[in-house]
C-alpha cells in the first residue's frame, strides 16, 4: 500500500473518528477517549506504513498490528473501514447482539491479528510475531514486523516489561512498539495513580532505542515511521504524546469521556468538531 | 517421563523445522541435548512465564508449533490469563508442559505441588489435558498432541516412573481411556502417577480375593472418554478415581460430571487431595498417603460396595 500524503491521511482520521462516535453511540459504548488519542497514529499506520493488503489478507509476509489497548476497538474497526478491511455496514454492526465486532478487539473480525483487551498482552504476543519474522540468515531483513500500540496506563502491567527485557536481549529490531501517552487512566493522572516517568529513561535502559513525537502529529509520525527500525539490533519504542479525547472540546483530557458514551445532543456536537472528512474513497485518489 | 517425553520431542522436533521449545529456566540437564540440536527454535524465555505464554502465542499465530516448559504451577497458574485469552481464544497449537505435577516436589513445600492445574485447564475452551501414567503414555500422548490444531497441557512427573505398558497399546488415542485390567468387580479409574499402584493394587486383590476390578487409565482429561466411564457404570458395581490433584475438578469430578448425567448408576469414591492445606510436608509417597494410603482407600470402598470382605485387612 502506497504511502498516503499526510492531507489525505488527515481526512481519514477524522472519517475514523465520525464512524467511532457513531458506533459508540449507537452501541452505547464507552472508551471513545482511548480511541480518539490513537486515531491519527492508527491512520498513519494504516495510511501506507504498515505492510497489508485487504486484498491477501493471509500473506505470511504482512506486518502484524496488535492493538494491546484493545478498549480502543471502535477506532481501530474504523481504521479497518479505511484501509479496506470493513464496509461501513460491518462498522454498523459494532457492539449490537450477535455481532463480532466486540466492544474489545477480536480477531474474528476481518484484518485484526489478535483478540486483546486485558492489558499488558500485547508486547509479549509482538515479540513471538517479531520472532518468526527474523530471517534465518542475520544478512537478510526480517520477512515481517509486529507493531504494539500501547496505553501508558498499560505500562504498570509487569508482563510489559518481561517482554521488554526480552525483545531487548534478543535484539528484535522488527519489533516496534508505540505508547499512547495521553496519561490518563481508570481512576485518574497516570502519575498519581503510579508513577511511570521518567518513561523514556526506562525504556532506554530495557536496551530500546527510544524516540518521542507528538502523537498527533501526521507528518512526523509519517516521517518517524517510515524509517524503522530507530536503530539496527534494537527493537524501537515511540512515545506518542497524545490528548484523551482528541478532537472533541468536553472529552478532551477528561476521565469521564474513557466511561460515558455520547447522546444524541453530545454526538452532534462531536461530529461537529471532529470535521466532515470525506464521506468515501476520495482519499485514496491520486 | 521427563525422559520420555524430551526423547520423544527431539525425534519431532527433526521432523518439524517449526517446532519449538520455550523453557522458563527450568530444565537443567534435560533441555540441552533439545538446544544443541535446534539451537535456533529453543529458548530459554528466563523466568518470565507470561511473557514465555505471549511469545508462545505470537510465534503460532504465525504458524510455528510451540512447547512451553516450566515446574509445577508455573507454566499454568503464573500466566493462566495468557494461555486463555492468547492461546486458547486463538485456539493455537501451543503446548504448555509442567513438569513435577501433584505431589512430585513434595517436600518443597505448598508452592511447588500442582494440585489445581487440571482442574483449570480442564475448563478452558480448545484446552485438551493430558496427564500421561506412565513414559509409554508420554511418549504416545506427545505424538498425538504434536498433530493437533489447537493448545494442549501436557502434565509430566518427574523421572523414574515405572512402565505400566509392558508394549504401546494399540488403541492409544488422544480421548481414550486405555483399558489395562478387564473386570467387573468395580472399576479403578486412574490419571497420571497413580496409574502404577492402582495396577499393582488390582493384581493384589486379584491374587488375596480372586476378584477382577476393571482398570482405566484416563491419560486424557479433556477430551473425556464419556463411553468408557459409561460402561464401567452399567457394568460394575463402584467406581474409584484416583489421582493427584485437588478433589475440586479433576479426574473425580469429570467422572462425576459423566454419571451425574446418567440415570441409576453405582457409588463413585474420589481418592484425591483433600481441599485443605496443613503445615507439614513430605515426598511425594508422604503426600500421598498423608490422609491414608490410596490402598487402603480403594480396598474400604471395594468392601462397602461388597465387591471383597469387609473385614478385609488393609495391606
Amino acid at each position: 500500500m502506497p504511502m498516503l500524503s499526510s492531507s489525505q491521511v488527515q481526512s481519514r482520521a477524522v472519517r475514523m473518528r465520525r464512524h467511532a462516535l457513531r458506533m459508540v453511540h449507537a452501541a452505547n459504548a464507552s472508551h471513545v477517549g482511548a480511541g480518539f488519542s490513537i486515531a491519527d497514529l492508527l491512520a498513519v499506520l494504516y495510511g501506507g506504513v504498515l505492510r497489508v493488503d485487504p486484498r491477501n489478507p493471509r500473506d505470511p509476509n504482512r506486518d502484524r498490528l496488535i492493538l494491546s489497548k484493545g478498549h480502543a476497538a471502535a477506532t481501530l474497526y474504523a481504521a479497518l473501514e479505511g484501509a479496506g478491511f470493513l464496509t461501513v455496514a460491518d462498522l454498523e454492526s459494532y457492539g449490537q447482539d450477535g455481532a463480532i465486532l466486540a466492544g474489545h478487539v477480536s480477531h474474528h473480525v476481518p484484518g485484526v491479528e489478535f483478540s486483546t483487551g486485558s492489558l499488558g498482552h500485547g508486547l509479549p504476543l509482538g515479540c513471538g510475531v517479531a520472532l518468526a519474522g527474523r530471517s534465518a540468515s542475520p544478512d537478510l531483513p526480517p520477512t515481517h514486523r509486529a507493531f504494539v500500540v500501547m496505553g501508558d496506563g498499560e505500562q504498570d502491567e509487569g508482563s510489559v516489561w518481561e517482554a521488554a527485557l526480552f525483545a531487548a536481549h534478543h535484539r528484535l529490531d522488527n519489533l516496534i512498539a508505540l505508547v499512547d501517552r495521553n496519561r490518563l487512566q481508570g481512576l485518574g493522572d497516570t502519575e498519581a495513580v503510579l508513577k511511570l516517568e521518567p518513561l523514556a529513561d526506562k525504556w532506554r535502559a530495557f536496551g530500546w532505542a527510544v524516540a518521542e513525537a507528538d502523537g498527533h502529529d501526521i507528518p512526523r509520525m509519517q516521517s518517524l515511521l517510515s524509517r524503522l527500525p530507530l536503530a539496527p539490533g534494537q527493537p524501537s519504542v515511540i512515545i506518542l504524546h497524545t490528548v484523551k479525547g482528541k478532537g472533541v472540546s468536553f472529552m478532551e483530557r477528561t476521565v469521564a469521556w474513557h466511561y460515558r458514551s455520547p447522546n444524541a445532543e453530545q454526538l452532534a456536537q462531536a461530529l461537529d468538531e471532529v470535521g466532515q472528512g470525506h464521506s468515501s474513497g476520495p482519499e485514496e485518489a491520486p | 517421563m521427563r525422559h520420555a517425553f524430551f526423547r520423544t520431542l527431539e525425534t519431532l522436533a527433526a521432523a518439524d523445522p517449526n517446532l519449538w521449545l520455550l523453557t522458563g529456566d527450568v530444565g537443567y540437564s534435560v533441555v540441552e541435548p533439545f538446544a544443541a540440536a535446534h539451537p535456533g527454535r529453543f529458548l530459554n524465555t528466563g523466568i518470565a512465564e507470561q511473557n514465555m505464554a505471549g511469545v508462545a502465542a505470537g510465534l503460532a499465530r504465525c504458524g510455528h508449533r510451540v512447547f512451553t516448559y516450566s515446574i509445577a504451577n508455573f507454566p499454568t497458574l503464573r500466566c493462566l490469563e495468557q494461555i486463555r485469552n492468547d492461546i486458547c481464544y486463538h485456539n493455537l497449537p501451543v503446548c504448555i508442559v509442567s513438569v513435577g505435577g501433584g505431589f512430585c516436589y513434595g517436600a518443597q513445600g505448598y508452592t511447588h505441588h500442582g494440585l489445581e492445574d487440571l482442574a483449570v485447564m480442564r475448563c478452558l475452551p480448545h484446552m485438551t489435558v493430558v496427564a500421561p501414567g506412565d513414559p509409554v503414555e508420554t511418549r504416545l500422548a506427545l505424538q498425538a498432541i504434536a498433530r493437533l490444531d489447537g493448545p494442549a497441557y501436557l502434565r509430566l512427573g518427574k523421572a523414574g516412573e515405572p512402565l505400566v505398558h509392558a508394549a504401546d497399546p494399540p488403541d492409544f488415542a488422544l480421548g481414550r481411556a486405555l483399558t489395562l485390567r478387564q473386570g467387573r468387580d468395580g472399576c479403578l479409574l486412574a490419571t497420571g502417577g497413580l496409574l502404577a499402584p492402582t495396577v499393582q493394587l488390582a493384581d493384589e486383590l486379584h491374587r488375596e480375593f480372586g476378584v477382577s476390578p476393571r482398570v482405566l487409565s484416563l491419560p486424557t482429561l479433556k477430551p473425556l472418554d464419556h463411553e468408557a466411564i459409561r460402561a464401567a457404570a452399567r457394568e460394575t458395581p463402584i467406581l474409584v478415581t484416583l489421582e493427584e490433584h485437588s478433589s475440586i475438578g479433576g479426574l473425580g469430578s469429570a467422572v462425576a460430571e459423566v454419571l451425574a448425567q446418567m440415570g441409576n448408576v453405582p457409588p463413585l469414591r474420589l481418592f484425591a487431595a483433600p481441599d485443605a492445606l496443613t503445615p507439614a510436608v513430605g515426598g511425594q509417597e508422604w503426600m500421598r498417603h498423608r490422609h491414608g494410603a490410596p490402598a487402603a482407600f480403594v480396598r474400604r470402598a471395594l468392601a462397602e460396595a461388597g465387591v471383597i470382605p469387609p473385614s478385609a485387612p488393609s495391606a
